[in-house]
């Protein structure tokens, strides 16, 4: 008797694989970040953070990354950026943790902005 | 939770002399003090060959790049960047701003690099097999046990055309063809990892970083031959490497990779690992073969080669370990894909250890045919200090020196033999404008005595009497008749040589007597060393006119050789200076001059 059979190997490789996708950064072409200032972290950043997290695990995105950054200049934190090739550049403010939700929903898996909390952000 | 952050410690041997393992410990601390261990994964893995700006920690998704990080760096790094969101920007290499979803600014010594062999170098846990597993590990095992016959694994080697990377270049294929149709029921598996090239630490970073893939291609290779029982001869200086083997081998027959009915195949298989003591003549390969039986570690009359008539007699197939760590990504991807990297007569790619008055030394691979200039100037990022390029010496105390003029020359295993030197196992030690040649020379040579087995005689005495020869020279008392000399014992010893060792051992005298005629003829006739390295023929004098009597040498001479008064300039006296340069690294006027 084999120690382990081929039909293992396999359950463990599609396991082990998609534990270490996560890690890997190339070829994801949307990014989420969330500005994490300390007026971001007073307003809730933090939770909108963990809220994105969730949501794309449970949506099974792959091809998101999730980061954080310091302050993003905005009277209207916590602001989150989403950067993606098909609509480039939006950022969202006064973001809740049901609004994360929805962002995951409707601009990360149904390709739509949410017009009313995008924001305007001067460079 | 899923974690949000992953921190990559680079856990070379060169990163881990500089504490990354307690800074990965701390990190680790950190993160649990801070409650955030559910959201970051801490992971020790293999070398990153960025080893000048080491410790390296690489912190995903972000792509922020740290370096020269030290132990007490870690509570910055998990309470900034991982609980606020803030690159710690003293700590990157690249420091210019970036948009967080823009692509991070390559870094130039990666830009040309290829990474076949070191492939999970820096990117893995080397001491999780499942990491191993996650990228593609044992999937080519699998694949040769159960859909391909020893001859389609032969045939694969063959088109991909690779050949030993331990220095000589000897097509793999065939050595495994010989050891297959050799005729016996004992055979046996190989890995040399006895790297002793001075300057040379390819093959310690693959087994530090991947060793799951050496015990892979050495089962494949076990299957495609007959062989059940494999060895690896390694010497006890490594203990890291050393100690990542023998967790991935005992995880391995945890899994069922090693042991008996591999994956339900049938065949068998088993490695064990064998300490050397470190002679740099067990590298070569019947020598090596000798050590593992117990024996004085002395090279062999081939033939009979290994493959036919190797350990305990038993046909046996030895190779290198960067050749074994290609061989799984053959398989994988097949011959055709790995021929079409590099050049006509060298596929595949090469790993150097780039050391030496370079600005960014470090562990390179790059594809076969990449020229030394690209690796010396853009990967290298060129001259430390601002000094002006005088060599590179490649094939260690077997190879030669590569000028300037040959800069440009493709490396592979025919180019560089076409101009003197060897691919040798991959040291490649870069020499400046104060680097003088027949010093240089001296010392491989020394190496290559001080290592000599003394079994031959061309080896033994030859060597000595080169030694000699070049010593005589140093010392400002050169003949033109040496140069003669030179040659003649120089070819007794290629000629009569029993092993490598002494075949090449005058090699570099060869190559830089052909290279830099005109500086062994300022040593031999003007008793003159351009470089100022050789003591016996230079003199450090205090410009006159320069010092200014600060007394800073004086106080710092050793052996109490400079006088003067305060203010007034100052002298050294020849008989008592023993030249050793201090009084030149410590004035800050420049009146210090070797003549």
């Amino acid at each position: 008797m084999p120690k382990l059979t081929r039909q293992e190997l396999d359950k463990i490789r599609a396991r082990e694989e998609e534990k270490l996708k996560k890690r890997d950064i190339h070829g994801k072409t949307t990014h989420v970040v969330v500005g994490m200032g300390t007026q971001g972290i007073s307003a809730g950043a933090k939770n909108v953070l963990n809220a994105l997290s969730d949501e794309i695990e449970k949506a099974g995105l792959e091809n998101v990354i999730l980061t954080q950054t310091g302050l993003i200049v905005s009277d209207k934190a916590p602001v989150v950026e989403v950067f993606s090739p098909e609509k480039g550049l939006v950022v969202y403010g006064n973001v809740s943790v049901k609004d994360a939700q929805r962002i995951v929903k409707e601009h990360l898996l149904e390709n739509k902005i949410l017009e009313d909390k995008r924001i305007q952000v001067e460079e | 939770m899923a974690y949000k952050n992953y921190i990559l410690v680079c856990g070379g041997t060169a990163c881990e002399s500089s504490k990354s393992e307690e800074i990965y410990k701390n990190l680790i601390a950190e993160a649990k003090a801070l409650g955030v261990e559910d959201q970051v994964q801490v992971v020790l893995t293999g070398c990153f060959g960025f080893c000048e700006q080491g410790p390296i920690v690489k912190v995903l998704p972000e792509d922020s790049f740290y370096v020269q990080v030290k132990p007490e760096d870690a509570k910055e790094i998990i309470e900034e960047h991982v609980i606020k969101g803030r690159e710690v920007k003293r700590l990157l290499y690249i420091k210019e701003e970036r948009k967080p979803y823009e692509e991070v600014e390559d870094i130039q010594f990666y830009n040309k690099q290829l990474r076949i062999v070191l492939r999970n170098c820096g990117v893995i846990d080397p001491e999780n097999i499942n990491e191993y597993i996650a990228r593609d590990g044992y999937k080519a095992l699998e694949k040769v046990l159960f859909e391909m016959k020893p001859d389609d694994v032969i045939e694969e080697v063959k088109t991909a055309g690779l050949r030993g990377r331990g220095g000589a270049g000897f097509p793999t294929w065939m050595k495994w063809n010989f050891s297959k149709v050799a005729e016996g029921d004992v055979k046996y598996v190989v890995c040399n990892a006895d790297e002793g090239d001075p300057g040379a630490y390819m093959d310690r970073s693959t087994l530090e970083g991947d060793p799951h893939s050496i015990l892979e291609a050495m089962t494949i290779c076990g299957y495609t031959i007959g062989a059940h029982q494999g060895y690896i001869y390694i010497r006890a200086e490594y203990p890291l490497a050393i100690h990542r083997l023998e967790v991935a081998m005992k995880q391995s027959r945890e899994y069922g990779f090693l042991g008996k009915d591999i994956l339900g195949s049938g065949f068998d298989f088993n490695i064990e690992i064998r300490l050397g003591a470190g002679a740099f003549v067990c590298g070569e390969e019947t020598a090596l073969l000798q050590s593992i039986e117990g024996h004085r570690g002395m090279p062999q009359p081939r033939p009979p080669f290994p493959a036919v008539k190797g350990l305990w007699g038993k046909p046996t197939v030895i190779n290198n370990v960067e050749t074994w760590a290609n061989v799984p990504v053959i398989i994988n991807k097949g011959g055709k894909w790995f021929s079409e990297i590099g050049t006509q007569d060298s596929h595949g790619t090469k790993v150097f250890a780039l050391t030496g008055k370079i600005k960014n030394s470090g562990l390179v691979e790059v594809p076969m045919g990449t020229t030394l200039r690209e690796i010396v100037y853009d990967i290298g990022g060129g001259i430390a200090n601002g000094k002006r390029f005088k060599a590179v010496q490649t094939g260690g105390p077997s190879g030669g020196v590569i000028t300037e003029e040959n800069l440009d020359t493709p490396i592979d295993f025919g180019g560089l033999q076409r101009i003197g030197s060897m691919m040798g196992s991959g040291g490649m030690i870069v020499m400046d404008e104060d680097d003088c040649i027949v010093d240089v020379a001296k010392f491989y040579l020394n190496f290559t005595v001080d290592e000599s087995c003394g079994k031959c005689a061309p080896c033994r005495i030859g060597g000595k009497k080169l030694m000699n020869l070049l010593e005589k020279i140093t010392d400002g008392k050169g003949t033109e008749d040496d140069i003669a000399q030179i040659k003649k014992v120089a070819l007794a010893m290629q000629k009569g040589s029993l092993c490598a060792l002494g075949q090449t051992a005058p090699n570099p005298v060869l190559s830089s007597l052909r290279y830099f005629p005109e500086e062994y003829e300022a040593h031999i006739k003007e008793k003159r060393c351009p470089s100022g390295k050789c003591k016996k023929l230079i003199r450090y004098e205090i410009n006159q006119d320069k010092c200014i009597g600060c007394t800073a040498c004086a106080r710092k001479c050793p052996v109490g050789a400079i006088s003067g008064e305060v203010k007034h300039p100052h002298k050294i006296n020849q008989e008592v200076c023993i030249k050793c340069g201090v009084c030149k690294q410590t004035c800050r006027f420049s009146a210090v001059e070797i003549k």
